[in-house]
């Protein structure tokens, strides 16, 4: 990784749901700030800002990360999906997120981003969970309007239709 | 002529969630600002109590990009104070004046060009503080020999009121029994995920402020921002944005912080923005009030209550921050939960203490009085020798006694609290639970069983609160009541229907809801009907009572839209009719017409009825034009407090009853929920996904507050809970699926038959675990989180005494640390000697050093950057040598101030030659940390601290004996 200077900011290029993006940040700017102020992307929240809630996971380089535990000069060149890849097209949501819609898995839908980016990452890795599978999964993410009933058999219900369609994962 | 309902009653998907689900959603800091808009970060007190000497600021006004830091003299200029809700010479501003009374409590603003150089600016800011003795614990704050926090006061007892209801003493002089249970309500709270935020901007021609905030209401308290303004209502806009990520009451608390960013923006001419972090959120939003309280009880020699008697004693916290100490009046008609009970005496006191100030919070003073009612009807049980399930069952209020009205005077509208009791213990699988538990004991298992009756109030009456003045103070001031609702129904030239109300959701699906009850009663589909949601006090209907709290939505807004429906459809009924050529009261609304009765070919397209006052206004008579219709209501019931000071608190109150298993692990100490039953009675059910998702949410919080969350402050008044870290909040983990049952008994007093729902498990979840552990312990006395720390106590006793002997904490302070440990140094004792009282050689080894200053012989002043967990700050520190026996030992003592925290200590230090020429340094030591970073990290403290002493030896170490030689033999030259 190259030397940065605190003193300047630095260019951040990195491919972004499938587009290529670039922007400056000094090298103390958190990933979140980045993606929300410099890029406009404000799908992914901030709840704690030191990595216990999860509402700000995002996908780098297919590995679900704390986006408020990264700088933004950490992701450069990286290969970034946040919550606004996960539909297929417009007008149109995901399995998963039908199931969090059908299930009323959500309330405020803070909390929500980072849920179903833990979950399209973990339900591509394993698609055949139990459900104390995805309870100790989403263990990782703070949900106050809930109770996590709902998001738990949202999951277990994308997880079964996603077996059933799996093109459309 | 009213349509059957179609809609409501279905869980229909909400309009709400595409948005939410697709990262689409506009909560406030997503919303783009204004350009030129600045950026606050707020410096707070690391202090619990504290005078202000001195604010050094202007290193940080002279920082490049910053436009203003802005100090209490400041503010003090350009506001008010904030009024306050009892008749006490106290006042209330939204930062320190020249006094700061909790850890958090604002002590200045910076206002940047960025959020990043506001905070940088913020350490800049160098604050001298004399710290006083702090008051944390309720009951010490009534002692007049302790701290006082207002001055204004004698003491810390702001409020104290003595009630009482038909023959409380005489009933207790008679009674066969008298029960009673002392609790400690602890502090917690819902913790909504997304954190405050402001916008504030101030017009200097107009003199006028416009405020976008993620705030919730109660809108009373839009007076209170405008007079602390100093600005007539109508010169204070406020508006909220489309989303909010969860209140649960708690953003009721972003109102000083409006009032704040509102000065900031006129102290510099620009808008001000301003998101709350996570820290500054645990440490000094709101949370629920603490609450001491001695509950007692008249009881037959059959287990029927005949009359309470209530002391309570609340804690608000350092201010009594509007609109407290409403959570000590909330309950006031319904002090005596589901039962009969007759006579009641109630001693309410009100306290100030070293914490922050409290304020709405899910249940809003429902846990703490009903964990005292409900500890108090198992303690009947078991000290009458009767079984719990009995004790409730004989005093629940009969069925048939509704409207019932309370001693206390509450009218509770309707219910079957009986029948709701039998099928919840039928359906519920009660006995087959008891059954579980019998099994389990005879394994030697620890198992519980608890209970909970409660009913839960909704559409709080707004003169409540006045309960807190006497009848004489009542009448001078005038008096207060009712919850005016409002709602506009809207059609527009397309002949499309809008619906506008002030209910500002944070999450539970407003929109989803009004648009079900207005298509039911327009005859329409829900995606028919555009619901706005999002506020604005400039151009919305809306009144004292606007905003998202006591559970008023389905009852209050949703009756609200539901009668402003009423009144487009009676006047559209009136044109349909004259062209169906039949009477108004013969039309019918369905499937988007409106058509004749009992002749549905005889219709017209809803759309085209509904456009015909924009277009051909001069067909239609004038009192038939539909265009726009916006209903106020107010429910007659809610009348104020009576000179005997009755209260009906609240216009609903639903039913509940829980019960659940619980077991212990003996090991762990851990507590598992085994099964969970709560059954609802909440009126009808516009909804039944929402209903569920309100009751598992309310569950979850509950869950929380019985076993792990608790806002923990040191008896300094540190704050100690600053991260998620530490307040634990229930994951996915923890929270089991509960069995929901309901009965549908509709209010009589609300326009769709509707009551609240949302706060019910808060107040009764807590008392129904905490019963059940204290089944399973067979203790008496029990009180919240019960962790397993707490729990461990009464399974296996106190805990025993270390080996080790330990430095017994100090009262009166913060967290305290200790260690100890050793490391070889390779030069003799009288080198590493010359080390340690050599500056240069200190800089160079303390970690984060940036340079060490000698005072004198014995006295040096060090600057270092130290980082712990998240936290990494910059501090100055003190460091006094003294009992020096050269070169053998020395005792270190000292003091360390920076913008996270503050800390002192004392280490002693020895050093001992070894065989073969080096020396064995020991050191051990005594610490304590205050400000932000004991409220960071408690559990990470301890280890950090290690790891820097040990660092600072390993380096003292390697300077002795590494791997530079050159450097070494200088070293020995001076040393020998």
């Amino acid at each position: 990784m190259p030397r940065l200077s605190a003193e300047r900011r630095h260019r951040v290029r990195f491919t972004l749901n499938g587009s290529a993006v670039e922007a400056e940040a000094e090298p103390r700017m958190l990933l979140t700030d980045f993606l929300r102020h410099e890029l406009g992307m404000t799908g992914t929240h901030v709840g704690c800002e030191h990595g216990v809630c999860g509402a700000c996971t995002i996908e780098i380089n297919g590995v679900p990360a704390r986006a408020c535990l990264t700088l933004a000069v950490q992701a450069d060149g990286a290969t970034i999906r946040t919550v606004e890849a996960l539909a297929p097209e417009p007008g149109r949501l995901s399995i998963l997120q039908e199931a969090f819609r059908r299930h009323h898995a959500l309330q405020c839908g803070f909390c929500t981003a980072g849920i179903l980016m833990s979950l399209d990452n973990y339900l591509r890795q394993r698609p055949n969970p139990t459900e104390e599978n995805l309870r100790v999964f989403l263990g990782g993410h703070l949900c106050r309007c809930t109770g996590y009933v709902p998001i738990l058999a949202a999951a277990m219900d994308a997880a079964k239709r996603l077996r059933e369609v799996p093109a459309n994962a | 002529m009213s349509t059957p309902a179609m809609w409501c009653g279905q869980s229909v998907e909400r309009v709400e969630d595409a948005a939410l689900l697709t990262g689409r959603g506009r909560f406030i800091d997503d919303l783009g600002v204004k350009p030129g808009t600045l950026h606050a970060a707020i410096l707070r007190s690391p202090h619990a109590h504290a005078r202000v000497k001195a604010i050094r600021a202007d290193p940080a006004r002279q920082a490049p990009g910053v436009a203003a830091v802005l100090t209490g003299e400041d503010v003090t200029k350009l506001c008010a104070s904030l009024v306050v809700g009892v008749k006490a010479p106290i006042e209330c501003w939204p930062i320190a004046t020249d006094r700061v009374r909790y850890v958090g409590e604002p002590v200045a603003v910076v206002v940047a060009a960025s959020r990043y150089v506001a905070e940088d600016a913020v350490d800049l800011i160098e604050v001298d503080y004399e710290a006083l003795p702090a008051v944390v614990d309720p009951l010490a704050a009534l002692d007049t020999a302790q701290p006082v926090l207002h001055e204004g006061l004698r003491g810390n007892l702001a409020s104290e009121r003595s009630f009482c209801y038909g023959d409380p003493e005489g009933t207790f002089a008679h009674a066969a029994h008298r029960v009673s249970v002392t609790i400690r309500y602890p502090r917690n709270s819902c913790t909504p995920m997304e954190t405050y935020g402001v916008v504030a901007e101030y017009d200097v021609g107009e003199d006028a402020y416009d405020v976008l905030a993620n705030f919730m209401g109660p809108f009373s308290l839009h007076a209170v921002m405008a007079r602390a303004l100093k600005v007539p209502g109508g010169r204070f806009r406020l508006r909220t944005p489309p989303d909010s990520g969860g209140s649960f009451g708690v953003k009721q608390g972003v109102f000083p912080y409006i009032v704040l960013m509102g000065v900031a923006s006129r102290a510099t001419g620009r808008p001000v923005k301003w998101v709350e972090d996570r820290l500054e959120h645990l440490a000094a939003s709101v949370s629920a009030t603490n609450r001491v309280t001695v509950l007692d009880a008249a009881v037959d020699a059959d287990g029927r209550v005949r009359a309470l008697a209530w002391d309570q004693v609340e804690d608000v916290g350092a201010h009594i921050r509007a609109p407290e100490p409403a959570t000590l009046y909330r309950m006031h008609g319904n002090l005596t939960g589901a039962y009969d009970i007759r006579h009641v005496s109630v001693r309410n006191r009100v306290v100030l203490t070293n914490k922050a100030p409290t304020g709405l919070n899910r249940g809003f003073g429902g846990p703490q009085v009903y964990y005292a009612l409900e500890r108090l009807m198992q303690r009947i049980a078991i000290e009458l020798g009767l079984d719990p399930v009995e004790v409730i069952r004989r005093n629940l209020i009969p069925s048939g006694a509704f409207p019932y009205k309370t001693a206390t005077g509450a009218t509770l509208d309707s219910g079957d609290y009986a029948k709701a009791f039998e099928n919840a213990l039928a359906d519920g699988g009660f006995a087959a639970l008891r059954e579980k538990q019998k099994e389990a004991r005879a394994q030697g298992r620890v198992y519980g069983i608890g209970l909970t009756a409660a009913v839960e109030p909704s559409v709080s009456n707004m003169g409540y609160i006045t309960t807190v003045l006497t009848p004489e103070e009542r009448r001078k001031a005038g008096p207060k009541n009712g919850a005016q609702a409002t709602a506009t129904v809207a059609l527009d030239p397309l002949g499309g229907v809008s619906v506008h109300v002030a209910s500002v959701p944070q999450g539970q699906g407003h929109r989803t809801v009004l648009a079900q009850i207005v298509a039911d009663a327009l005859g329409l589909k829900p995606a028919d009907i555009r619901v706005i949601t999002e506020m604005d006090t400039a151009r919305d209907a809306w009144s004292i009572a606007s905003g998202n709290y006591s559970s008023r939505f389905a009852a209050a807004t949703g009756g609200a839209a539901h009668l402003a429906a009423g009144k487009i459809k009676a006047k559209l009924a009136r044109i349909a009719g004259a062209q169906l050529n039949v009477a108004a009261n013969e039309v019918e609304f369905a499937d988007g017409k409106a058509r004749a009765r009992g002749n549905p070919d005889n219709a017209v397209a809803f759309s085209r009825l509904a456009a015909a006052s924009h277009w051909s206004p001069g067909l239609v008579p004038v009192e038939n034009q539909a265009l726009r219709e916006t209903v106020f209501w107010t429910p007659p019931e809610l009348t104020p407090p009576s000179a005997n000071d009755e209260i009906n608190s609240s216009l609903c109150h639903a039913f509940i009853f829980d019960f659940c298993g619980v077991e212990i692990d003996r090991t762990t100490c851990a507590v598992r929920i085994d099964k969970y039953v709560t059954m609802h009675d909440c009126g009808r059910i516009l909804h039944p996904g929402m209903v569920a998702g309100q009751i598992t949410g309310g569950f979850a919080h509950a869950l929380g507050a019985a076993l792990y969350e608790e806002y923990a402050y040191g008896p300094d008044g540190s704050f100690l809970t600053g991260t998620f870290a530490d307040y634990l909040v229930p994951t996915a983990m923890e929270v089991p699926n509960p069995v929901i049952l309901h009965l549908e008994t509709p209010s009589p007093f609300t326009p769709l038959g509707t009551k609240g729902v949302g706060e019910g498990n808060c107040m009764s979840t807590p008392v129904c675990i905490a019963n059940a552990v204290a089944d399973a312990l067979g203790v008496a006395e029990i009180n919240l989180p019960l962790s397993p720390a707490k729990i461990a106590a009464h399974l296996h006793g106190a805990e025993r005494t270390p080996r080790k002997p330990q430095a017994k904490p100090v009262a009166g302070k913060g967290r305290t640390l200790h260690g100890s440990g050793q490391a070889q140094a390779a030069a003799p004792p009288q080198a590493v000697w010359a080390m340690l009282l050599d500056p240069k050689t200190l800089a160079a080894i303390i970690p984060g050093c940036h340079g060490v200053e000698r005072l004198s012989d014995t006295h040096f002043r060090a600057e270092v950057t130290l980082g712990v967990g998240p936290v990494t700050g910059r501090y100055k520190a003190d460091i006094v040598l003294s009992d020096l026996t050269a070169p053998k030992a020395v005792t270190l003592t000292g003091v360390v101030t920076g913008a996270l925290g503050n800390g002192g200590g004392t280490g002693r230090i020895t050093l001992a030659a070894t065989d073969d020429g080096g020396t064995t340094l020991a050191y051990e030591y005594d610490a304590e940390v205050g400000g932000k970073v004991a409220a960071i990290g408690g559990r990470l403290l301890d280890g950090a601290a290690r790891i820097v002493i040990r660092q600072f030896f390993a380096a003292l170490a390697r300077h002795t004996g590494g791997k530079k030689p050159g450097y070494l033999a200088r070293l020995f030259g001076r040393g020998a």
